[in-house]
């Protein structure tokens, strides 16, 4: 029965990205946002007033994006000073990094942040092994994504393996649940040195909506270094990709 | 016994109309209903009134299209234990675990007596998720064998337990209450609607869409502020493309375990196409944002109508292809074919819903039977059903139901009007206090229900949500009963559950 097969082949051409650093997402997508201050703050307040997790505050006037959901209803109630832009280049490898302040035209990679030891040892391959605790299976599909036919991440030898034996670090989703801690915590413990923590996706990097939530464990981040922050609702493949390469020197933020 | 008769359109209900009846009577009334097969308990749960302990139960009649509500109390201190319905009707088994494990309510009776997901407000706090009482069984060639929390792909957690005759399986137990974040608690804890949006959106990120809309429909029948038609839908269309998108992820992750790489990318970019169009909607691609109570943030212009309808005509033709090809394959029809096999009397007693449900010959699609209000696709809605309940019939009703999304998707936006009213969305308008509201609506997985009670100033005292799959994972883990083993996987993504839905 090949004939079916030859449509569907036809059909489905070819899909990958050729230049994944040229990738530009439609101006619909809510990424980085950009921030001016003036002196008429009431927009300012009522829209910090709404903030669904607390990420925005009018004085001093900052947005935190490892709490920022990306709802965009800041940029809805005060336009003349938030506005989201389609810049999908949001890793920080230190958490203070995510916090954005007025006329700041990108998120700062503190280069001086990264340990020696990541781009030495998984400057060309990188295997990982993704926990979800708590994450609402988005973030989690998205990860997934980011090896598929359009993304293949693959190619610069980045992936994901089944056993934290295998890998060389540990992708936390979620804000981590209670129920999860431990699960996360042997998980870590199995992966060998030298190995890299990332948090993928607003939730695990402030524990997003569900922050303060009794239902959560997050001693994890307490006793563990986190390598490379990335926000998102959930974290788009780009924003893991992009976060991913800087982090392992493959390009520079500029 | 007095039901409180409503339907899914209908407006909020006082709490004081609700009848409250004896257990006695309860059980026997709802005992006798449910051996009937046209009604099935949407939700019961119970919440702490004053110095009593005041359980809901939404009963739904398929037939007549009614919703069917009723209460019975306890006192709080009560140490007496109620005669379990589980006993008689294994689908109420998820409710009655929960209030069991929540509030200490003793079942006599109840086959199961399990937790459900360990909230971090149970009742006894000594019972924790490392000591949860796996079914076990002694033989000589009997073996175990335990997977999880954490597992080999990048999905959710969650703990199963196979006990295996060699290679075929015997039992299969999954135990869950590790994606446990307190949604419900959250939820009622703030007074910031746009929060409880988003936090609805976040109870299954998969079904952003399906339970953003369960709690706007809510929520918009205790204000009273209906749903214009263009609305309507722009909700039916967002909620269609989330189907479409998760029955292609599915389709692929079947070809992916079956080793049919042509299937399985064919799909991977079908889906990165359908929330890519979703994306270029609502900035989302998973819809998060686009459903907001009495209105919208992302109103659709001609340009997006026209762009959403070539996409989905394109989406629609290329899948149809991969089907062709999947039912032309007999290696792939070897595998999926008698794999899995849920019959439909089994599915009815455990009280499936949605996709899975209607693989086993059981119609049961809210979209026919309880439409919502901001409902728009074509009524009466014709739902697509298999008799067989093995993995191939799954599989088949996702490819039918892609199509029919398509269609439906095709239809509404032929005749939008995208110069027609599209209201902000309304974060303030006042809530009926001391009233109870419902939104079930028809998820890409099923059943997916809200029900919200107010406090006497209009607050949201408490939500209360049910995921598709709290039903559902019972009918998984009787789908691999007598398979080998190495078939779970493709038993497994043929219903693909939600972990984070079931856990809350």
């Amino acid at each position: 029965m090949i004939f079916p097969k030859i449509k569907v082949l036809r059909s489905h051409g070819k899909q990958y990205i050729p230049d994944l650093d040229a990738v530009e997402l439609t101006t619909e997508f809510r990424g980085r946002p950009e921030l001016t201050a003036d002196d008429d703050r009431t927009d300012l307040e009522r829209a910090a007033a709404i903030c669904p997790t607390g990420a925005l505050t009018a004085e001093p006037f900052e947005l935190d994006l490892g709490r920022c959901i990306f709802c965009g209803e800041c940029a809805r109630r005060a336009p003349r000073n938030i506005r989201f832009t389609n810049d999908y280049r949001l890793g920080s490898p230190t958490r203070e990094g995510l916090v954005m302040r007025p006329g700041q035209q990108r998120v700062e990679f503190e280069q001086a942040a990264v340990r020696p030891e990541i781009r030495r040892c998984f400057g060309r391959a990188l295997q990982l092994r993704e926990v979800s605790a708590g994450g609402d299976a988005s973030v989690e599909m998205e990860l997934g994504a980011t090896g598929n036919v359009n993304f293949d991440f693959g190619r610069y030898g980045v992936g994901f393996t089944a056993s934290p034996r295998h890998a060389d670090g540990v992708v936390v989703s979620g804000p981590v649940t209670a129920n999860m801690a431990e699960a996360l915590e042997i998980c870590y413990e199995a992966v060998a040195e030298p190995k890299i923590v990332v948090a993928c996706g607003t939730d695990a990097c402030s524990g997003g909506l569900f922050a303060g939530s009794r239902a959560l464990d997050r001693t994890f981040f307490e006793r563990h270094e986190v390598d490379l922050w990335l926000p998102g609702a959930p974290t788009h493949p780009m924003i893991f990709i992009d976060g991913i390469r800087t982090l392992l020197g493959h390009k520079r933020r500029e | 016994m007095n039901w409180y008769l409503t339907d899914n359109a209908a407006a909020s209900v006082r709490l004081e109309d609700i009848p409250e009846v004896g257990y006695a009577e309860f059980y026997d009334d709802l005992s006798a209903r449910l051996a009937d097969g046209r009604y099935h308990v949407a939700h019961y749960f119970a919440l702490p009134a004053d110095d009593r302990l005041r359980f809901y139960c939404l009963l739904l009649d398929d037939a007549e299209s009614k919703v069917l509500l009723a209460s019975h109390s306890l006192e709080y201190y009560e140490e007496t234990a109620l005669p379990s319905l589980t006993a008689l009707h294994p689908s109420l088994h998820p409710f009655e675990r929960d209030i069991a494990e929540r509030y200490g309510v003793r079942f006599d009776g109840m086959p199961w007596p399990k937790p459900l997901r360990f909230p971090h407000d149970r009742y006894d706090r000594s019972s924790t998720m490392d000591d949860y009482p796996f079914y076990t069984m002694k033989g000589g060639s009997l073996h175990e064998v335990n997977v999880g929390p954490i597992h080999a792909g990048i999905i959710e957690p969650g703990a199963f337990r196979f006990l295996c005759n060699g290679e075929e399986v015997l039992h299969l137990e999954i135990a869950l209450g590790y994606q446990h974040r307190g949604v419900e608690a959250l939820l009622a804890a703030t007074g910031n609607r746009l929060r409880q949006m988003c936090l609805a959106e976040a109870v299954a990120g998969d079904s952003a869409v399906a339970h953003a809309t369960a709690l706007a429909e809510a929520i918009e029948k205790l204000s009273g502020r209906g749903c214009p038609p263009e609305l309507a839908c722009e909700r039916t269309v967002a909620l269609e493309l989330e189907r479409m998108a998760m029955q292609i992820a599915d389709t692929g992750a079947l070809s992916m375990d079956v080793g049919y790489q042509l299937g399985q990318v064919a799909c991977e970019a079908l889906r990165t196409m359908t929330i890519n169009t979703t994306q270029a909607w609502c900035g989302n691609r998973f819809g998060k944002g686009l459903i907001r109570p009495g209105g919208t943030d992302h109103p659709l212009t001609a340009e997006k109508v026209r762009m959403i309808r070539e996409n989905v005509r394109e989406i629609a033709r290329r899948y149809d292809e991969v089907r062709r090809d999947i039912k032309s394959s007999p290696s792939l029809l070897a595998r999926f074919e008698e794999c899995g096999a849920v019959p439909r009397e089994e599915m009815q007693r455990i009280g499936g819903v949605g996709q899975a449900a209607r693989a086993s010959g059981l119609a049961r699609d809210l979209r026919t039977t309880h439409p919502w209000p901001s409902y728009a696709g074509p009524r009466p809605h014709d739902p697509v059903i298999k008799r067989q309940g093995d993995v191939m019939a799954r599989l088949m009703v996702r490819c039918r139901e892609v199509l029919q999304s398509a269609e439906i998707i095709g239809k509404l936006l032929a005749e939008y009007d995208a110069a027609g009213t599209r209201p902000s969305p309304d974060y303030a308008a006042p809530l009926a206090p001391r009233s109870l509201s419902f939104g079930l609506v028809e998820g890409w997985r099923g059943e997916t229900c809200h029900v919200a009670i107010t406090d006497a100033e209009g607050g949201l005292a408490a939500v209360r949500i049910k995921d598709p799959s709290l039903h559902n994972w019972l009918a998984l883990a009787l789908a691999v009963r007598g398979e080998g083993i190495s078939d779970f996987p493709i038993c497994n993504k043929s219903f693909n559950l939600s972990y984070c839905g079931h856990d809350l």
